[in-house]
């Protein structure tokens, strides 16, 4: 559709006029400016909602809302042709075979000996080893190799020694789902672990034995203590409600050592409804800053992540300081559990701080342990009241942790906003279906590429330039601060105001501290070569030889500023009453510059060939504005992309 | 750009043709002026009552006025008060943090202090126009305007000799009453009538601009800290005293050391220095947004969080850019 008009959502100046096409996977923008051709490419899978609105004398306006949080507004001048998008998203938002998600046809050109390594790089197995086991209190369990007994989980499960095949079934059998208990985190110092299941099948009485057995079986595999947590991570109200229903949780009066104990998460549609809240904050057009706090308050997101985060962090410390096992479960024993052991495991151990270990850590936790990905996220058109924000706050969990704890992980916030959007985008395979049995059905691994192959390609733009793994603060376990605190959650703007960049900082630290390092890391290895070839000329001097002379790559620039210029140079909404003013500067020129690259004089290595050339209103070119898709690989994460590396299908 | 206090205009719109040659003689050519009152419309006029006003746009055809109100005074006072006292909350409640938060108004205001410097700066640097800045007496809020607008506008501001030279010349010699407006901040018990932080909202605000532009600054956030403290209690005479007049009076320069003295000592200066700055020619254009707006916590926060792991942090960066 030609003609068409994508609105900045910030700034009501500044319309794009272009044509609008829909291909089978995406919705791509491009902009008519000839220079640029600046295109932006939605997938499917992203777009959350779509809406008309009133058609207007500008046109029909077209509002799209994706689930990694960009809004588009576009207007097409024609009502049948606005009513003819709208009807065709709608359609394609909303699959209904798997096989018509992106990552069946998504073509990263890669042989199949290179995908099938891509799938190895996470191997749950070698997890395992690394925590410990096999050893004298855990083993690895095939009862469930055909998925006989519980087809969410994974066809190895790691339990107690003491729990024989028998208890294990007996047990699945008075779980909900036939999710029993099986172990989630081994900490090997003390013994101490975290198991997780669902709900018992208790109601207001009934009892299994062999349950009972398996709770004592967590219990005998830590010598190092008498009883054992038992975390339900439901409001007491919504456990007891479940009892009525003929399921419930455990009492202590029938479970021997048992300490039993609610921390009162609430459940997915609470969650949806406070993101709703939250986002319809976030699109608020000139909030004022009450606006903007009590809109926050009022949807309660930040109270229910510091809600995961304080489960996460009393199951931490029932493991590293008291040394007692945790058996945690919710309902279903698929959401809040897996926030809350993965919040615990991460806070435990530093291995799942690093970049490769976080991708083991949700392989683990959530791929594995059958989060119900489908479901939750929508790959396909499904009950809308499954959807909720499940794994985003986990990850925002994480990224509070990050601002509270620098220097203590490995990858920085980009990671994490790249895994979240990877997740609703379905362009690699490792998010699709509720379970592990699913995608083996549907062969995924022989069809679709691995996403944790794609960030390990490009960790570079994932890595935060302030850890050290030598450094206090990623040694063992990250105590954080529980009272008072609550001041410590902040609104993570990177995320839920992703594409709107000006409201972020201008100039990234994290960028302009990668840069410096790598620079650092350059400038060794010429030191390097320097000394090599001075050890050269001093010996041929003394041979008398002539001296080969060597050529040497000068062509790196070292503009260190990642400040994106021309987003500096542009004022923000400051007045909505005053229309008189230009978007541009007489002294600055065009907006759209982008800036010259500057070596600055006080760099060591300044390229000889270059000289100063320092024009006086641009600033220093983005070093590392490297798409984080990766080269070749297709459209990326952030959505925008120049025309020139368009990859066009298979 | 241009500062005074308001014009006594009074009830009869009385005019002063000296004032108008004044500032008409700063406008560029062919080019108009833009008055900005850092009170409401209402306010202003009501000011007529006491003899004051503003200009009228019959006698200053070629400036256009602009009223950005800034609030002032007690409502400040307030705001400080109420924002520590939800900061010293010790309990762990979620629930009331971010509403206690917002019922400080703090946020609203440094958002107020900011637009209006962004408009100045705007004025002068998108349509090259001439600007005057006033509120009523033209010490408190008219200084905040000013001296943020030349942040933004001018890089020299943010190296730390201009940032003290800005300080110098609009706060100390512009007349702002330190001794009024700082005697005993957020704990004192008795209320003082011309107490308010107007000096620290301005270094909140350009605190605010710092976290949005890292490497524009060549001080740090602990720089702002330590200003922010020896105006309220020095033992330097700096801050001593409401204007030059009193200062010299009080044979301050004398009698007392300057606090540039010390603070400009390579020892003490390297503490302030900031390891990611890179000088540039730009004008830096903060956001306003509620999102992009935080609370100081180096400020607000710093006897109530534990700063361990952000000091490493902060120690980390200083690492890497050194060993370079």
């Amino acid at each position: 559709v030609e003609n068409v008009r994508l609105l900045d959502r910030l700034s009501s100046r500044k319309a794009a006029l272009g044509t609008l096409y829909l291909t089978a996977t995406h919705v791509i923008f491009v902009e008519n400016v000839s220079e640029t051709r600046k295109e932006t490419w939605v997938l499917h899978s992203q777009i959350s909602s779509i809406e008309k609105q009133a058609t207007t004398a500008t046109g029909c306006p077209l509002l799209i809302r994706c689930k990694n949080f960009q809004v588009i507004q576009l207007v097409i001048p024609q009502e049948r042709d606005c009513h003819d998008v709208y009807i065709s998203l709608i359609r394609l938002a909303r699959p209904v075979k798997y096989e018509e998600l992106y990552c069946f046809s998504f073509n990263p050109k890669l042989d199949k000996e290179e995908r099938e390594q891509g799938w190895k790089l996470v191997d749950l197995s070698e997890e395992y080893n690394r925590m410990g086991i096999p050893n004298n209190y855990w083993q690895i369990s095939d009862v469930n190799r055909d998925y006989g007994v519980c087809d969410s989980y994974p066809t190895e499960v790691y339990v107690p020694k003491s729990a024989t095949a028998h208890i294990i079934v007996g047990s699945s059998k008075f779980r909900s789902r036939r999710r029993f208990p099986a172990l989630s985190y081994y900490c090997k110092d003390n013994n101490a672990s975290i198991c997780r299941s669902s709900q018992p099948l208790s109601g207001f009485s009934a009892r299994c034995l062999e349950d009972e057995q398996m709770l004592q079986a967590i219990r005998k595999a830590n010598p190092g203590s008498d009883f054992i947590y038992v975390v339900d991570t439901r409001p007491k109200l919504n456990a007891m409600a479940n009892r009525a229903a003929g399921k419930g949780y455990e009492n202590e009066d029938n479970y021997s050592n048992i300490k039993f104990q609610f921390i009162g998460i609430e459940n997915i549609h609470v969650m949806r409804n406070s993101l709703q809240k939250m986002l319809e904050v976030c699109e608020l057009k000139s909030p004022s800053m009450s606006d903007f706090l009590w809109g926050l308050e009022n949807s309660g997101w930040l109270k229910h992540i510091k809600a995961i985060m304080d489960a996460g962090i009393f199951i931490a410390k029932a493991v590293a300081e008291e040394g007692v096992s945790v058996l945690v479960h919710c309902s279903d024993g698929s959401d809040r559990t897996a926030q809350v052991c993965s919040v615990a495991s991460l806070l435990l151990d530093p291995y799942y701080r690093t970049m490769k270990g976080f991708m083991v850590l949700i392989e683990k936790d959530w791929v594995s342990f059958g989060h119900k990905f489908n479901h939750r996220y929508g790959n396909l058109d499904g009950d809308p009241k499954e959807i909720s924000p499940v794994i985003d706050q986990f990850i925002e969990c994480v990224w509070q942790l990050m601002e509270q704890f620098p220097c203590a992980f490995e990858f920085n916030e980009r990671f994490l906003i790249h895994i979240q959007h990877h997740i609703y985008s379905c362009q690699f395979g490792n998010f699709l279906c509720n379970s592990q049995k699913e995608r083996r059905e549907l062969k995924i691994q022989e069809r679709t590429y691995s996403l944790w192959a794609h960030l390990w390609k490009n960790r570079c733009d994932y890595l935060n330039p302030l850890y050290r793994s030598d450094h206090s603060q990623t040694q063992g376990t990250l105590r954080p601060q529980m009272a008072p605190c609550n001041f410590l959650y902040k609104f993570w703007s990177g995320m839920y105001n992703r594409f709107e960049k000006g409201l972020h900082p201008r100039q990234s630290v994290t960028d302009y501290l990668m840069a410096v390092k790598e620079e650092t890391q350059q400038l060794e290895e010429e030191l390097e070569v320097l000394g090599e070839r001075l050890a050269n000329l001093q010996k041929s001097q003394l041979n008398g030889n002539k001296v080969k002379s060597e050529q040497q790559d000068q062509s790196k620039q070292f503009g260190l500023s990642t400040s994106n210029n021309s987003l500096a140079n542009t004022p923000q909404e400051y007045s909505n009453d005053l229309k008189s003013f230009p978007s541009r500067s007489p002294s600055q020129g065009d907006e759209e510059d982008s800036a010259l690259i500057l070596t600055q004089d006080n760099l060591k290595s300044s390229d000889p060939d270059l000289s100063a050339n320092s024009d006086q209103e641009s600033g220093v070119e983005d070093l590392s504005c490297r798409s984080p898709s990766g080269g070749g690989c297709l459209p990326s994460e952030d959505s925008g992309k120049d025309s020139d590396e368009a990859v066009f299908l298979a | 750009m241009m500062r005074s206090s308001q014009p006594l205009t009074g009830t009869n719109g009385r005019r002063c043709k000296e004032d108008e040659k004044l500032i008409n003689a700063t406008l560029r050519p062919g080019k108009r002026g833009y008055i900005i009152d850092t009170r409401s419309l209402n306010i202003a006029q009501q000011a007529r009552a006491k003899g004051g006003g503003f200009e009228q746009e019959a006698h200053y055809p070629q400036w256009r006025r602009i009223h950005k109100c800034i609030e002032r005074f007690n409502i400040l006072q307030e705001s400080l008060i109420k924002l520590v006292e939800a900061c010293n909350d010790q309990s762990h409640n979620m629930d009331r943090w971010l509403s206690k938060l917002e019922a400080s108004n703090w946020l609203t205001h440094i958002k107020e202090i900011l637009t209006a410097a962004c408009l100045a700066a705007q004025c002068i640097d998108r349509e090259g126009a001439s600007v005057l800045v006033h509120g009523t007496e033209g010490t408190d809020s008219t200084l905040q305007v000013t001296s943020l607008a030349q942040i933004i506008l001018d890089p020299r501001c943010r190296t730390i000799h201009g940032f003290e030279s800005l300080v110098v010349r609009e706060w100390l010699q512009a007349g702002h009453p330190f001794q009024q407006r700082c005697a005993q901040s957020a704990y004192s018990n008795s209320k003082q009538k011309w107490e308010a932080p107007v000096f620290l909202l301005f270094l909140d605000c350009v605190w605010q601009i710092l976290r949005q532009f890292p490497c524009s600054f060549e001080f740090n956030e602990q720089f702002l800290i330590m200003l922010f403290e020896h105006a309220y209690a020095s033992q330097f005479g700096t801050f001593l005293g409401n204007n030059e007049n009193e200062r010299s009076k009080l044979k301050l320069p004398q009698k007392t050391m300057s606090l540039w003295s010390w603070v400009n000592r390579s020892e003490e200066l390297s503490k302030f220095q900031n390891p990611l700055f890179e000088a540039n020619s730009l004008v830096i254009w903060p956001s306003v947004a509620p999102q992009s707006l935080q609370l100081w916590e180096g400020v607000f926060l710093r006897w109530n969080r534990p700063s361990k792991f952000l000091d490493e942090a902060h120690e980390e960066m200083i690492n890497i850019i050194k060993y370079n």
